[in-house]
């Protein structure tokens, strides 16, 4: 059985629709990743997964328990990171940290072997004040204080976000390191580079679930040919782009431009002799698989208007 | 972009007690550059930010934005500088229109003339249907977009973007940019920071800072070159891990 199992799941506040007929299944040890940007859904879904909200309708597994009817025995099993950093400022890194072993009444000692790869990270600074760490610092005795109690399912809502690059990979080089001892983890984040960290995914835009599956699962499934320029003048020539036609979108990534395909009428010999009659030159365009975000770009086009 | 400098920053010192925030830091920012000023959490970029907003006292050293000393122009500079960051930016309980208005007035501008530039901005971003929108009614992208314009609103010499599109989608991050350029055609310079590598790569120049100092500067190419990294994560990673 799976340890988390969503089907058709509704959430409204008032007219806004927060969760729009959601369904997704994470598997016992899993790794996996919704991503997605702020108002997607992902902290709504997290929050109705922990027992911290009450969904309108459809259907919510966790850990073989119904989050609504069984959340104090699933609180037992869950650990979880809230987007905003929610421990005592004026505890320690060390009272912090034995007061949620003691609310689940265990010790730190017990379950040390869990929380090492992180705690032990800041326990030179254990006397500090929480209030008065670093983002990144702050970061890991929140995961350490979600891992004490040994859950069985970590949740964690966007613990990378505004986490510069450095400290992201080593978060998630942690997560890799938990993820050993057997716990499922669910996780979400806005970077899209993210998610190839994670063995599923699903992608989440406006309340909805718009693509699922492992990170190759989805890359392969984008049917256009999609092309990426280098340019040394990005948004120069992104304006000659987006007036050629038989493109379906043009977007710059980085130093590049990646431009798709309406079909397989336009190709490399086509981009290549608009370019030439444009007078654009010094630009090499090659074709190339999709990313995540290409797919992520790719869905919210094809699902909005705007 | 032109050889005037809009920000010069020599030798700047801060310290708070002890520690030193931003440890001898130079350099300079050119008319209608856009200027990414990159470095971990911690490493003192928001002081520095601080200081150049006219928002805080440098401990020692020279620092000058749109022509006006840190030391003792302070006011000079917060009249010629725009600012937005991810944390603050608009009033959720005004309208787009009372916002603009706000800001405007803040400003000194004259009703006509607000009158005028925010009818030129409702044409321009598309937001008639919006305009008369409280903001807290608005989705994200738009709040941030809207944001912009509004820090941009009083024609400032730079405007200071602090993270702009931290947690937007990846379409509306491309069209943050978009506007980015726009103003800088305009003339503005763009001092921006942001997490998004590939954001890095769309600055004209970089700065990366580590532990208090500026440990590398140039185009991103020039970086890519130098640290032998296929992109600007790489060149990060390389600097920052040093530390």
């Amino acid at each position: 059985m799976n340890e988390i199992e969503i089907h058709n799941l509704y959430k409204s506040y008032g007219p806004t629709k927060a969760l729009d007929n959601l369904s997704l299944s994470v598997e016992k040890n899993g790794f996996y990743g919704l991503i997605g940007p702020d108002g997607a859904g992902k902290s709504s879904l997290m929050r109705i997964i922990t027992s911290l909200l009450l969904p309108d309708s459809g259907s919510v597994i966790v850990g073989g328990l119904d989050p609504v009817k069984d959340y104090k025995k699933l609180r037992l099993k869950l650990g979880y990171m809230p987007g905003k950093f929610s421990l005592y400022q004026d505890l320690s890194v060390e009272e912090n940290l034995k007061f949620f072993a003691r609310v689940f009444g265990t010790t730190i000692e017990e379950n040390y072997h869990l929380i090492k790869p992180v705690y032990s990270q800041i326990e030179p600074f254990k006397n500090r004040r929480a209030g008065k760490l670093s983002g990144g610092m702050k970061q890991k005795l929140a995961l350490s204080c979600a891992l004490v109690h040994k859950p069985e399912i970590l949740i964690l809502d966007e613990p990378t976000t505004g986490v510069d690059a450095v400290s992201r990979r080593e978060f998630w080089d942690m997560l890799a390191e938990i993820r050993k001892s057997g716990i499922t983890i669910l996780v979400s984040t806005p970077y899209m580079e993210e998610a190839v960290l994670c063995d599923k995914i699903s992608l989440m835009f406006d309340g909805k679930v718009v693509d699922s599956g492992s990170p190759d699962d989805i890359t392969s499934g984008f049917k256009n040919n999609l092309f990426i320029i280098k340019s040394a003048n990005v948004p120069l020539l992104l304006n000659v782009l987006r007036g050629m036609e038989g493109l379906k979108s043009v977007n710059s990534f980085g130093q590049t431009i990646h431009v798709v395909a309406d079909s397989s009428e336009t190709g490399k010999p086509e981009i290549e002799e608009f370019l030439q009659k444009n007078n654009v030159s010094g630009c090499s365009v090659e074709q190339s698989p999709a990313g995540i975000e290409d797919c992520f770009i790719d869905h919210i086009l094809t699902n909005t208007t705007t | 972009m032109s050889d005037e400098n809009i920000i010069v920053v020599e030798n700047l010192v801060k310290k708070f007690g002890n520690f030193t925030a931003n440890d001898n830091l130079s350099f300079e920012v050119k008319k209608s550059e856009i200027f990414g000023f990159l470095g971990a959490n911690g490493a003192g970029k928001t002081t520095a930010i601080k200081i150049l907003c006219g928002l805080s006292f440098p401990t020692s050293g020279n620092v000058m934005v749109a022509g006006f000393d840190a030391y003792k122009q302070r006011n000079l500079i917060k009249k010629n500088i725009g600012y937005m960051s991810q944390g603050f930016s608009l009033y959720d309980d005004l309208t787009v229109k009372e916002n603009i208005e706000f800001y405007a007035g803040i400003y000194g501008l004259s009703r006509k003339l607000i009158k005028q530039r925010f009818n030129e901005l409702v044409g321009k971003l598309g937001i008639h249907d919006l305009k008369n929108k409280f903001v807290k009614d608005l989705p994200l992208g738009w709040k941030q977009k809207i944001a912009f314009s509004v820090a941009i609103f009083h024609r400032p010499r730079v405007v200071f973007l602090d993270e702009p599109t931290s947690g937007v989608d990846p379409i509306t991050r491309r069209q943050f940019w978009d506007l980015i350029y726009e103003a800088v055609e305009s003339g503005i310079t763009v001092f921006v920071t942001t997490h998004y590598m590939d954001e890095a790569e769309y600055c004209n120049r970089l700065s990366i800072m580590v532990d208090g100092k500026i440990e590398a500067m140039g185009t991103p190419a020039e970086l890519k070159d130098k640290y032998k990294a296929s992109n600007m994560d790489d060149v990060f990673v390389k600097l920052a891990r040093k530390a």
